[in-house]
């Protein structure tokens, strides 16, 4: 359809044997929260990364509000970075500067997008910290030193301040304890949808997805073998290996 | 020709790939149709398929092959092929579902819960809130409940939250399984007289109802679920 924000088609990619996306197809419309699961060295993460440029397909092509990502060069892309798209990585260490204060943090993506007024871009910090549930007494801070999920909370708050309209998040819960992760799920629920972001979620956790999710992807070895509804898909899964994965989860 | 909700030779099957992909037949040739302002009960057997079928009225399953055909917006949509942003739309503002039990989401109030759909049709959210707290209070949960997570709450609670979400919207279709299972007799007449003013209001509903004395006072007629094996026996 015409009115998708991002459409990927025909992606291909290999590691040596390994087919890392073999003919991955997408769209993801604006507003809509798609979820990519399956197990580890299912080329979902790659998939991620091809799909944001950080990575080029072998063959195939991904296009964003109908410019060509892998042809538009990297300041073009930087620039998307920087504003209209947001990447939340599944360590914070990787999204955040850890010498940096929080605020610091936070500040920095909105001078990148152009701020300058210093007293506006530190009460939106304060804002945003409040938002993703951190005190704001601690705007100064090193986030070395926060736990690491106030870690990913920062990280989430350094990502959408920018207002952007389409976030990648890998495994934005991993490393987590359970009932930290529980919270965060719960946070990034609500601001996606109060902030009507896009969004594209890699994650091998099924009721995250199910949580959090419009739509869902089921991937193994590079193909995406079934989609749709997230809950269609997880309670009538067709595909022999959607089966599997459905009926591994235990039941808490 | 005018049915809010209706199903065009529809049948289902499981295949469970994990057992060798045995073939279980649910659901065969079913031709339901439901009019605005009617109630229409599912009956028969337990295994009968009467759960299935709802499942594939909401498209939480999907057909192995027919329509499930859905009036939204004055033209009727397919739920059983319909995009994934279609049917979302159809769920935001047509279709309504009950299920017998609540997902709860960790941290999100009784209240917000039923604000929610409400919300997602552009009603401001202090109204959204508003309309949720009366429609608790009007199925007997305590105010002092409404701002907790129902996590911790009872069958019967949990049932209520579920009902009042489903009832609030005010969807023109509406499925209900089993909504009155854990419910005392007090809150069972709340439900019959929730029921009664949904189908004033020209809501098309389709419910599984184990009791049957509620059944026989809300459904206007009954739908026949045979269960294939024993059709085929």
């Amino acid at each position: 359809m015409s009115d998708a924000l991002m459409q990927a088609s025909g992606l291909t990619l290999r590691f040596g044997a390994v087919a890392a996306l073999d003919d991955v197809a997408l769209e993801i419309h604006p507003g809509e929260v798609v979820a990519i699961v399956g197990e580890s060295g299912s080329g979902k993460t790659t998939l991620l990364r091809v799909l944001a440029g950080m990575m080029a397909p072998a063959s195939g092509q991904v296009l964003y509000a109908g410019e060509d990502v892998h042809a538009m060069g990297e300041s073009a892309r930087r620039r998307l970075m920087r504003s209209e798209w947001g990447f939340v990585h599944q360590n914070p260490r990787d999204g955040l500067r850890l010498r940096v204060s929080a605020g610091g943090n936070v500040g920095e993506r909105l001078m990148a997008a152009g701020a300058r007024h210093y007293g506006g871009i530190r009460a939106e910090a304060i804002e945003w910290l409040k938002r993703v549930e951190i005190d704001p007494a601690r705007i100064d801070d090193m986030p070395e030193k926060f736990s690491g999920g106030m870690q990913q909370r920062l990280q989430i708050a350094r990502t959408l301040v920018t207002q952007p309209k389409l976030v990648f998040m890998d495994e934005p819960t991993g490393g987590l304890d359970v009932s930290v992760q529980a919270k965060l799920l719960d946070l990034i629920r609500a601001l996606v949808a109060e902030l009507g972001l896009a969004v594209l979620i890699v994650t091998h956790d099924i009721a995250a997805a199910r949580l959090l999710a419009h739509r869902i992807l089921v991937m193994r070895r590079g193909q995406v073998v079934e989609q749709g509804l997230v809950d269609r898909v997880l309670d009538d899964p067709q595909h022999p290996y959607t089966q599997l994965l459905v009926s591994s989860v235990l039941a808490a | 020709m005018n049915a809010a909700i209706r199903t065009e030779h529809l049948s289902k099957t499981f295949t469970l790939h994990l057992q060798g992909g045995i073939c279980i037949p649910v659901l065969q040739d079913v031709e339901l149709s439901v009019a605005p302002g009617e109630c229409v009960a599912l009956a028969g057997p337990s295994g009968a398929g009467k759960s299935t079928l709802m499942r594939c009225l909401y498209g939480n399953y999907g057909a192995g092959s027919g329509h499930v055909w859905v009036r939204h917006a004055g033209v009727e949509v397919d739920i059983t092929s319909a995009d994934a942003r279609l049917v979302r739309a159809v769920r935001r503002d047509t279709l309504g579902y009950v299920s017998q039990f609540l997902r709860v989401i960790p941290r999100v109030s009784t209240q917000d819960i039923v604000a929610e759909p409400l919300m997602a049709r552009g009603v401001a959210k202090e109204e959204a809130r508003a309309r949720a707290a009366a429609l608790l209070a009007r199925l007997n949960l305590p105010a002092a409940l409404h701002g907790l997570p129902p996590a911790t709450f009872s069958g019967g609670e949990q049932q209520r939250v579920n009902l009042a979400r489903g009832f609030a919207p005010g969807y023109p279709v509406l499925l209900l399984d089993e909504p009155t299972a854990s419910l005392d007799a007090g809150n069972r007449e709340v439900v019959v007289s929730l029921i009664a003013e949904a189908k004033r209001a020209g809501t098309a509903i389709i419910g599984i109802f184990h009791d049957t004395e509620v059944r026989d006072r809300v459904a206007d007629r009954l739908f026949e679920v045979a269960p294939i094996q024993s059709a085929a026996a």
